[in-house]
């Protein structure tokens, strides 16, 4: 597990900035971008602040599809590169980052999401799981994607996401919200510098007398070349289930347990909270890596636990790997609220009553 | 009676340069982009810089082009050639960056990129091969054909009032201040190609004075998408190709 080195004295910053700031103390190359709401204080903030560190080239693309073809590029060069967006953004990129996968470029991809589908709104949302999760562009293929919970995790995650992205040759997503985005917090930032770089001999630095050409592709016509790369990436895919990440609070005794990621997470502990009041045993369950999915802990809890409750930002899309993991051994509920509304802890904690009552918690509380 | 002395070994006057690799060509007969692939190369090799120059090859017929070139390459999504070739020569500023781009993938569904790059002054060379149809894909209208043209989505001919006109996009490129050398060239006779080895060169040696984009449009021919033989494909080049993409620079450098 990657150990993080922090300052001594922490700061107070808005979740883009941190994560920016954090980019650059990772020892970011390169950042190919283009503006959008709610994340633009990234490509603002590292205009600034970059030139003042040498070798650290930021550059405002014409569109989102130019920003992750730069990405390539310039991954596919050997540099330690990222690219930032918000819902839309992020669609206009899947056909890139596709390419990104298949051709195994390491790089960090980060989407701060907004409400749609659409054009939708700028407020936060979690509407992009499925996307983010699940594959989003075309192809069988998966990104390392990270859901912070806070503006710490908003640094963090750019070292973890740069770690995990050059240790297994592929792009990492830190899955991040509006909210997140743009509240300030206090944040312990990691140390500047304190990333090593990975060994990259298979980049395009320019072909030298002691080596083979080195060809960055994702076009592989013999269909059983094909199938090779994707058995290679099927099985990166398995070995990068040991960096799977999550945060457990109060699930020894609960008997009702909430999953949720990012800023619904922490709604959902003052939800808990209030249920304690009422006399609910409840627990949560905070998933920290989307992709890979932490079943197992779920799938044990579902031994003891009596209900599950699924908060999100969207329609119901984590939930259904919930549901994978609890696999009918327990009922599964869900809560969402969409287009751009957070959910506050009171309309959890009326949901988690009902299922009390539907269970007979309460009876054995009252 | 006089002696002729055969010399033990024949002097090597013309051979294939190292940064060409052994792989066979997939190009169709009398097609031009194995010609503008070795004029390439010859370059890379003449100025000893393959060591230094990364490649990016496009989505159309010279999708493998990093099949033939012995060089560290990489390939581009379709029309994305010139940012991934930004990305590129943005980290490693001290090298030789080229695109090598069909006109579908550079004058229709690259046309953004293209404009961008060339209007920053990316550091780059661009080199269109401009054939006026999709060859890769059965030959489908391209942004570039010729009114009047059958291609097998206009099977009456291009028509201005359905599908607009053909777009020259060198001359909009060469308007652009970021545009540093731009000329029209050809590869369809022995006259030709020596023109288009002298624009390369000159492109490469342009990098190295990081003032902007070299980008040089080669006007050629596809013999399978036209339904001619390569020397019918010759001739139509010329006769149709050329008034309407006339060779020759459209911006040079003052020396």
């Amino acid at each position: 597990m990657y150990q993080f080195q922090y300052d001594s004295t922490p700061k107070l910053m808005k979740g883009n900035e941190a994560l920016a700031e954090a980019a650059l103390r990772a020892g970011m190359q390169g950042y190919f971008g283009y503006p959008i709401t709610p994340q633009s204080e990234v490509l603002e903030y590292l205009t600034e602040h970059a030139p003042k560190r040498k070798n650290v080239v930021v550059l405002q693309a014409e569109s989102e599809v130019a920003s992750i073809n730069m990405i390539y590029g310039a991954a596919g060069a050997g540099a330690r590169v990222m690219t930032s967006s918000s819902s839309p953004g992020i669609s206009l990129m899947q056909e890139g980052i596709s390419y990104i996968a298949s051709a195994e470029l390491p790089c960090l991809l980060v989407n701060v999401q907004r409400g749609g589908p659409g054009l939708g709104t700028i407020q936060p949302s979690q509407a992009d799981y499925f996307q983010a999760t699940k594959g989003g562009g075309h192809g069988d293929y998966h990104l390392f994607v990270l859901a912070p919970s806070s503006v710490q995790e908003m640094a963090e995650h750019v070292f973890l996401g740069f770690h995990i992205a050059e240790k297994y040759r592929m792009p990492s997503l830190v899955l991040a919200d509006g909210a997140l985005g743009q509240m300030l917090e206090k944040v312990l930032l990691p140390k500047d510098g304190s990333l090593p770089y990975a060994e990259k001999s298979w980049a395009t630095t320019g072909k030298t007398k002691d080596r083979e050409r080195n060809i960055i592709t994702s076009l592989h016509i013999d269909p059983n070349k094909m199938e090779m790369i994707n058995l290679q990436l099927q099985d990166k895919y398995r070995k990068l289930k040991q960096e799977i990440r999550f945060e457990e609070i109060n699930t020894k005794d609960a008997d009702i347990i909430l999953v949720a990621y990012g800023l619904t997470a922490r709604i959902c502990q003052k939800a808990m909270d209030l249920a304690k009041e009422k006399g609910i045993q409840v627990g949560v369950v905070r998933p920290i890596t989307l992709y890979p999915f932490p079943y197992e802990i779920l799938s044990t809890l579902a031994e003891k636990a009596s209900a599950f409750l699924t908060v999100e930002m969207n329609a119901g899309q984590m939930v259904e790997d919930v549901r994978l993991a609890i696999n009918g051994k327990r009922p599964v509920f869900f809560k969402g609220r969409m287009g751009g509304i957070i959910p506050n802890p009171e309309e959890i904690l009326l949901e988690i009553e009902t299922i009390a009552e539907k269970q007979q918690l309460k009876n054995i509380y009252a | 009676m006089n002696t002729i002395t055969i010399p033990d070994e024949m002097e090597l006057v013309y051979s294939k340069p190292e940064t060409i690799t052994d792989t066979p060509l997939h190009y169709c007969p009398g097609c031009t982009h194995g010609v503008i692939h070795r004029v390439l190369m010859e370059v890379v090799n003449e100025m000893g810089i393959a060591e230094q120059t990364v490649g990016v090859a496009p989505v159309g017929c010279s999708v493998f082009a990093y099949n033939y070139m012995n060089i560290d390459m990489q390939e581009a999504a379709h029309g994305r050639a010139s940012a991934v070739a930004t990305g590129i020569r943005r980290v490693l500023p001290e090298k030789y960056v080229f695109s090598y781009q069909g006109d579908g993938d550079l004058a229709a569904i690259g046309t953004a990129e293209t404009i961008h790059s060339v209007n920053r002054g990316e550091n780059i060379l661009i080199v269109f091969v401009n054939n006026g149809i999709y060859g890769m894909t059965g030959g489908q209208m391209a942004p570039t054909t010729l009114l009047g043209m059958v291609t097998s989505t206009t099977p009456f001919g291009r028509e201005q009032s359905a599908m607009g006109y053909p777009i020259k996009m060198t001359d909009l490129v060469a308007q652009l201040p970021g545009a540093y050398y731009v000329t029209r060239q050809a590869a369809y006779t022995a006259a030709t190609v020596r023109k288009l080895k002298k624009a390369i060169e000159k492109a490469f040696q342009f990098q190295t004075r990081k003032k902007g984009t070299c980008f040089i449009e080669v006007v050629s021919n596809c013999p399978s998408g036209w339904k001619m033989t390569p020397i019918e494909a010759n001739d139509w080049l010329e006769k149709n190709m050329l008034p309407m993409y006339p060779l020759g620079d459209l911006k040079v450098p003052k020396e």
